[in-house]
């Protein structure tokens, strides 16, 4: 059954029986909805009934010819959840966040918004909005048309789409700029055009395709931060697709690591970043110290001599992961996991060291110190809570 | 005036650099005065100018062409050059149309091709464009001849009486246009298409606009450029057609440029087809004003 956009918790189940009356129906139904909304008064965004739909894929295959984009994918969003897809080019995650939007259908499984199945409805009718990567906004049209597009659209009446822009452009500070042409906006404007664009239409769940990557690096940290806190006071339901994973660390309440057509691990930012599935979760996320591991019965044994994981690993071979932050130095010998190495290298980058030693080439990150030159011998701690034993 | 300055590294005089800018300049104003403004210049001076009765040119300066064109002659007033006027206008004007109406979709077609499948289709777009447009309406006179499958489908059904063909007629005379324009009308388009951004489109779509919504807002705006150069580019030579009509059209229907053929070739009227000419040249420029006045940024190719 479909679900309406915006229609009171009453009217709803009766108006979404209607709807597939056809479209003559399904007009005047918004025609009605739009005026319901007026009459139930000062409903702003933040108090919005549609606040924070959940939403779930369950088992969603695509493949475009010979490539599988996505390969039974399902994952679920709780309501009013910050999630990002995180992962490299190709991966399937923007695949995923179309598929949800409704551009793209899936050739398998299914995709519900707050309980509802929508696989099969089209994106004009999905109670989902999208930021799109390069924004996407009509050039024909000012700022403040470009907003009211979805509104007009559903034919809102006219003080009442003049009353939800307001309320957007101020949201996002653009309450200079509503007579403005698209051509005279900054990348900063037209991705708040963007962000208002979707939001004025109070969507379930905004869909948020590499919003930032046309910003520059510190307009895209103060961007972050602002969307973050547009999402709490909202509560609305948030996915965004990256591949940035400061970015993803920096706004998700969960992270979703894709590879290759598949979610790999998903988790909370912490989890994701301290817990890594497999080597290549350690890998994307950050960096780490990877290093070359065997078993023989309950020991563990590297080129660096014998370690303690923080699990004892279930493969013969595999890897050792562990963060260039969590190895210690220490000035003697530590009591396990201890490593006598020299060092190799020492790059001085304000607020921290990067020092790099032999043997293994292994990467140390610390607080500047004295004594940390190119030669010195000096004792490394892998402390075995931080060392991970992982897979390929 | 002649003040010294340094022109790209090099120390020169501003009178220098003006003789030499005039010197650069010189081939392209002589090519425009030898090819454009001369042979206009001769237009303007013949059409002022009348027919002696031997066919030669009396230079008696009146406007008298203008107003036979407008029907006034000798003999009072006669519509039959304004029919031909109207018959201009309303056969450039529904060519245009039909030729749009296939190009549209068609360009949409072509640019939704694989790559090396696009341009498979544009060389077969462009073939009958580097064709003679003699050799191209004596095909079709072949195509729509009588013993030939369309003229006998027409003959089964009744259109046309037994053992008739298609042309002359005025079918032929738009089929004969239209097939002429369609490739001035798809090039423009299609390299509008190509570069569409289908985002736009799908933020449409994902901002509840339905199909039609959509194509007014998502499509239509960025496609404008490609449609005015196609308008023009379709419009202009139907205005000026003359061949087409005559071979296809049997001669019955005249455009203005049978009307300034005949006075150049047959009447040797020379004046007259003067003022022809530059009548039609003037509805063309005003043509051309309003397109510019519509299309912000229009991109002629």
């Amino acid at each position: 059954m479909e679900r309406q956009y915006d229609l009171s918790g009453v009217a709803a189940p009766a108006l979404g029986a209607l709807a597939s009356a056809g479209d003559a129906a399904t007009l005047q139904l918004e025609r009605g909805a739009a005026k319901g909304v007026v009459v139930a008064g000062e409903r702003t965004l933040a108090d919005d009934d549609s606040a924070g739909c959940d939403l779930a894929v369950n088992g969603v295959t695509k493949r475009f010819g010979p490539v599988t984009a996505l390969d039974d994918v399902s994952l679920k969003v709780r309501s009013g959840e910050f999630v990002t897809l995180l992962g490299p080019s190709g991966c399937g995650k923007t695949t995923l966040l179309r598929i949800v939007a409704g551009l793209e259908l899936a050739d398998h499984g299914r995709v519900a918004v707050g309980g509802a199945d929508v696989t099969r409805i089209p994106a004009n009718r999905r109670p989902v909005n999208t930021v799109f990567q390069n924004y996407a906004l009509f050039p024909h049209l000012n700022v403040y048309e470009n907003i009211a597009y979805g509104l007009r659209a559903r034919k809102f009446p006219a003080p009442e789409v003049d009353r939800r822009v307001g309320e957007v452009l101020e949201m996002l500070h653009l309450e200079e700029m509503p007579k403005r042409r698209i051509t005279q906006l900054s990348g900063g404007q037209k991705q708040r055009v963007a962000l208002a664009r979707a939001l004025v239409n109070h969507p379930d769940v905004l869909l948020l395709d590499e919003p930032m990557s046309a910003l520059d690096a510190k307009l895209r940290a103060e961007v972050q931060l602002e969307l973050r806190r547009l999402q709490r006071q909202l509560g609305k339901t948030f996915i965004l697709v990256t591949h940035d994973q400061n970015e993803a660390m920096t706004v998700s309440d969960r992270i979703f690591v894709m590879r290759e057509a598949r979610i790999v691990q998903s988790g909370p930012p912490a989890e994701v970043y301290d817990r890594p599935a497999n080597r290549f979760v350690a890998e994307f996320l950050g960096t780490t110290n990877l290093i070359n591991a065997w078993r023989t019965n309950g020991t563990v044994h590297t080129e660096l001599g014998n370690l303690v994981p923080r699990a004892h690993p279930q493969w013969e071979k595999g890897f050792l992961s562990i963060r260039p932050e969590q190895i210690i130095v220490r000035s003697a010998k530590p009591s396990s996991n201890g490593i006598r190495a020299i060092i190799s290298e020492v790059i001085y980058r304000g607020d921290h060291l990067d020092v790099y030693v032999q043997p293994g080439n292994l990467h140390v990150r610390g607080l500047p110190r004295a004594g940390m030159k190119p030669g010195e011998q000096i004792w490394l701690e892998l402390p075995a809570r931080q060392l991970e034993a992982l897979g390929e | 005036m002649n003040r010294l300055l340094v022109w790209y590294g090099e120390l020169a005089t501003t009178r220098k650099l003006t003789t030499r800018g005039l010197a650069l300049l010189a081939v392209p104003l002589i090519w425009i005065v030898v090819l454009l403004v001369a042979p206009l210049g001769a237009m303007v001076a013949w059409s002022v100018a009348s027919r002696a009765a031997t066919g030669d040119i009396e230079w008696t300066f009146s406007l008298q062409n203008f107003g036979r064109l407008a029907g006034y002659d000798a003999f009072g007033w006669t519509k039959s050059y304004l029919v031909i006027l109207g018959t201009t206008l309303v056969i450039s004007t529904i060519t245009t149309v039909i030729t749009l109406a296939l190009a549209y979709p068609l360009s949409f077609f072509i640019a939704q091709r694989r790559p090396a499948r696009r341009y498979l289709w544009l060389t077969l777009i462009i073939i009958p464009f580097c064709t003679n447009l003699v050799i191209r309406t004596y095909a079709w006179m072949l195509l729509l001849g009588n013993q030939m499958p369309p003229a006998l489908l027409a003959q089964w059904l009744h259109l046309i009486g037994p053992s008739e063909a298609l042309y002359p007629s005025t079918l032929a005379v738009y089929i004969g246009m239209v097939s002429n324009s369609l490739p001035f009308a798809v090039l423009p388009l299609y390299t509008n298409v190509e570069k569409l951004d289908w985002a736009i489109v799908e933020a449409s779509r994902d901002l509840y606009s339905r199909p039609m919504r959509t194509f007014f807002h998502g499509i239509l705006p960025q496609t404008l450029p490609g449609l005015v150069t196609a308008i023009v580019l379709t419009f202009i030579p139907a205005m000026g057609a003359f061949l087409i009509p005559d071979l296809l059209g049997g001669g019955k229907s005249w455009m203005l440029g049978n009307l300034i053929q005949h006075q150049f070739g047959v009447s040797r009227d020379f004046p007259f087809g003067a003022a022809v000419s530059l009548v039609l040249t003037f509805l063309t420029m005003v043509g051309l004003l309003i397109l510019r006045r519509s299309g912000d940024e229009v991109t002629f190719l």
